[in-house]
């Protein structure tokens, strides 16, 4: 037996201890998640395994994202083959926030969910399937790997599809069907493309293709894959012209499932979207900068028209995750340094703020006994905390100050009059001024307008008056994470800076790959 | 389907199916084989039991919930990743333990440990939707 | 070779366009192969041998076959292959609760003529 020189196809150094931060949330998640699957049937436990274990992929995220702020990108490769062999894992500044902001959404979905998801709910594994959930939506965001990207967005997909039909209603059936078909589409041609991508390039490190598709001259294939990727992540994220399965699944599982999935899910169709396009193809993006304007236009428009015409407040929602989609496309289309900080930080508001929507809709619905927008009223009076929060969210979504979400769209205004793209600027502020119409009239409807007379025989009647009482809200269970997320939303929206910095580095970082080669391939690659 | 005949050879042919997936998967360390397809034999042993015994009789048989074993499964596997952390080398090595019994070594590896973990998920989830669909509301 | 991809994306594309889920489900399984043929087809086709060590040697002299396009199309069998049993459970359960597996009808979680929201305050 000879020895075999290994150095040549393998790691020899020493992996350092931080490096194992990169894969400590997928690992953690996935061994959360199979301890909960073994003990699916104990339901009283599950939520004493699943909230710490949440608390602690927060911290080891944050921990994360502080690795990458103060060291730069970081790479670990799977089994210690060299890359573009074997498969990496590389976090920067984008993956590592979104990764992080993704957490405390499924935190405040953890602990809302203790009190809002019910014995058969949780037998059934909404504790497992959140973990799974997010091994998926945390492989997505760290991974460099275009293959492995593919993997994680089905990890995400197939745990999707076990929350979204949580309870077997016939509306989640039907809505899980249509789902779960134009979900099966998008990812097929994610595949297609990926297949394309590695008969042209051999590689699908992602790293590895930033590099070739720099001295990639024949333009025609290229732009073909481009096109292809375009449409698979932007049936993903819901852009315009594939945007008719959100509002016609998202709003039939547990209110808590709809927080997540409107938070998380559609975000890592952008994220996809922003580093395949970004960073991978830009000269190919240039190409198809006006298509990915018109979209973002109209997405973001239509998604604000939608929601003026909807009559239940989730639906409502769901158009809104779709105009919110629309507004961080905007920044995608202009590649400009502003215009993509703007989008990573209009993604992190829109994950936090979604999903904190959701929680307050479902908590109001609890109160008020509908999710009409009309009916109830009066949700001012019995739980004026309530409504004081739900008024600051639908001001951080609207993007008026002093919420976080008016710094990601006035930058995004600003990025594009710099270029001159005056009609972006104006569809950004209508779908503002749209949203605020819509979410003004659900506030005013059904929280500022008192609740209409109780029937006599209800206050007359000793017992009557009883059944008429809202269901109490648990100040703990419920009002934790809406606070949680709301305290975000106002510190953000009072101290940008923070965040602001981070997704400017995040966007130098993109627009410019070096880093990230570099991370991948210390001593300058493969040639 | 429930015809004498196939009820009949169902559990022996359900419990050679096993023995077989259990070939299949160890036969996966060096030769073409593996977790994935050895687990798939096994689900469909437990299919073809269910088919012509009823459903109940087979998730007496399993003793643990399908969706239990996955998670075992599951459990094994990324164990079998992180072993790696105590070696100072990346996430999923494939690190090799010689154990010399009865004359020969038996190579023992994390990597085992990966397979086996993903035989037991795939046992577990294809059993549980196969049993599922099996599963009528009559019987 | 991509004749015959060609082929299987126009019975999956012409069997989605149906109105009924069992059409749809057929076309998925054939959307999935058809995907795998295609990786397979740009992995380039040659004559070869298998990718298999068997000693200890480290190269097996001969030309051998692309490995990666396999292990991707076995990745991509396992993923499809329970997002196809996915579907046929959730297709089933869908037949058993809705009554019907065409599309059109399918109507519960969008109720067709929805009152118009509220036009004024």
């Amino acid at each position: 037996m000879t020895t075999i020189d290994l150095s040549a196809a393998m790691i020899t150094q020493a992996s350092p201890l931080a490096d194992w931060l990169v894969v400590a949330p997928l690992v953690l998640c996935m061994v959360l998640g199979a301890v909960l699957l073994m003990v699916r049937k104990d339901t009283q436990i599950q939520p004493v395994i699943a909230i710490p274990g949440l608390v602690a992929l927060v911290l080891v995220d944050a921990a994360l994202l502080a690795h990458v702020w103060m060291n730069g990108t970081v790479t670990m490769t799977m089994g210690r083959w060299l890359p573009p062999f074997g498969i990496s894992f590389t976090v920067d500044i984008l993956g590592a926030l979104l990764t992080l902001t993704g957490g405390i959404a499924a935190l405040a979905g953890g602990i809302f969910g203790a009190g809002d998801v019910n014995d058969s709910g949780r037998r059934y594994g909404f504790y497992p399937f959140l973990f799974l959930m997010m091994v998926g939506v945390s492989g997505a965001f760290l991974t460099g790997d275009i293959f492995n990207l593919y993997v994680w967005f089905e990890v995400l997909l197939i745990s999707s599809f076990g929350l979204l039909i949580l309870g077997s209603e016939r509306g989640q059936i039907d809505g899980a069907t249509k789902y779960a078909f134009l979900n099966l589409v998008a990812t097929t041609l994610f595949l297609i493309a990926t297949g394309y991508l590695y008969g042209i390039f051999g590689t699908l490190n992602m790293a590895d293709i930033a590099l070739k598709a720099q001295t990639m001259d024949d333009k025609a294939p290229m732009v073909t894959l481009v096109s292809m990727y375009l449409l698979a992540f932007g049936m993903k994220a819901a852009a315009f012209p594939a945007n008719f399965w959100l509002p016609a699944s998202y709003h039939t599982p547990r209110v808590v499932v709809s927080a997540l999935f409107g938070g998380l899910l559609t975000k890592v169709g952008v994220y996809a979207l922003i580093r395949v396009l970004l960073m991978l193809f830009p000269a190919e993006r240039d190409l198809l900068g006006w298509v990915i304007a018109l979209i973002a236009a109209a997405t973001m428009v239509l998604g604000a028209m939608g929601a003026l015409a909807q009559t239940d407040v989730r639906r409502m929602l769901g158009y809104l995750v779709i105009s919110g989609i629309g507004v961080m496309l905007a920044g995608i289309a202009l590649a400009s340094p502003a215009g993509v900080a703007a989008t990573v930080f209009y993604a992190v508001h829109s994950m936090i703020v979604m999903t904190a929507l959701y929680l307050a809709s479902g908590m109001a619905a609890r109160a008020s006994g509908s999710f009409s927008i009309a009916e109830p009223g009066g949700i001012y009076q019995s739980h004026v905390v309530l409504a004081g929060i739900t008024l600051a969210l639908f001001f951080a979504v609207s993007g008026l100050p002093p919420f976080s979400g008016f710094w990601p769209k006035a930058l995004m205004v600003k990025a594009s009059l710099d270029v001159g793209a005056w009609w972006l600027a104006a569809a950004i502020l209508l779908t503002g001024f749209l949203t605020t119409i819509a979410v003004g009239r659900v506030w005013v409807l059904a929280y500022w307008r008192p609740a209409p007379a109780p029937p006599e025989e209800a206050s007359m009647g000793g017992n009557g008056a009883a059944v008429t009482q809202p269901p109490a809200l648990s100040p703990l269970l419920d009002f934790l994470p809406l606070v949680m997320l709301t305290v975000l939303v106002v510190l953000v929206g009072i101290f940008p800076q923070k965040l602001l910095e981070l997704s400017q580095i995040a966007s130098e970082q993109l627009l410019n790959p070096a880093e990230y080669i570099k991370s991948v391939f210390p001593t300058g690659g493969l040639q | 389907m429930r015809t004498l005949i196939f009820r009949t050879v169902a559990p022996y042919l359900a419990s050679l199916m096993i023995l077989f997936s259990i070939f299949v998967l160890l036969r996966g360390h060096n030769e073409p084989g593996g977790g994935f397809i050895g687990g798939l034999i096994a689900a469909s042993a437990f299919a073809i039991y269910g088919i012509a015994c009823g459903v109940s009789p087979v998730r007496r048989a399993l003793h643990f919930h399908p969706m239990a074993i996955s998670g075992t499964g599951l459990l094994a596997s990324t164990a079998a990743g992180m072993l790696s952390i105590f070696f100072k080398v990346p996430f999923m090595t494939g690190l090799w333990l010689d154990i010399p019994l009865f004359g020969d070594s038996i190579a023992v590896s994390t990597v085992m440990l990966f397979d086996i973990g993903v035989y037991l998920v795939v046992v577990g989830s294809i059993t549980s939707i196969a049993l599922a669909l099996e599963e009528r509301p009559n019987s | 070779m991509t004749l015959l991809v060609g082929i299987f994306f126009a019975v999956a594309i012409y069997l989605f366009l149906s109105q009924h889920i069992i059409r749809m489900l057929l076309g998925a399984a054939v959307l999935g192969n058809a995907v795998n043929l295609l990786i397979f087809t740009s992995g380039r086709l040659t004559l070869e041998i298998p990718p298999i060590l068997t000693g200890y040697e480290t190269t097996t002299g001969m030309l051998t076959a692309n490995p990666l396009p396999q292990a991707l199309i076995l990745t991509a069998i396992v993923i499809s292959f329970s997002f196809f049993a996915f579907l046929l459970v959730l297709s089933y359960r869908a037949y058993q609760e809705l009554g019907t597996d065409d599309t059109v009808e399918m109507r519960f979680a969008e109720p067709e003529n929805q009152d118009l929201p509220p036009l004024g305050y």
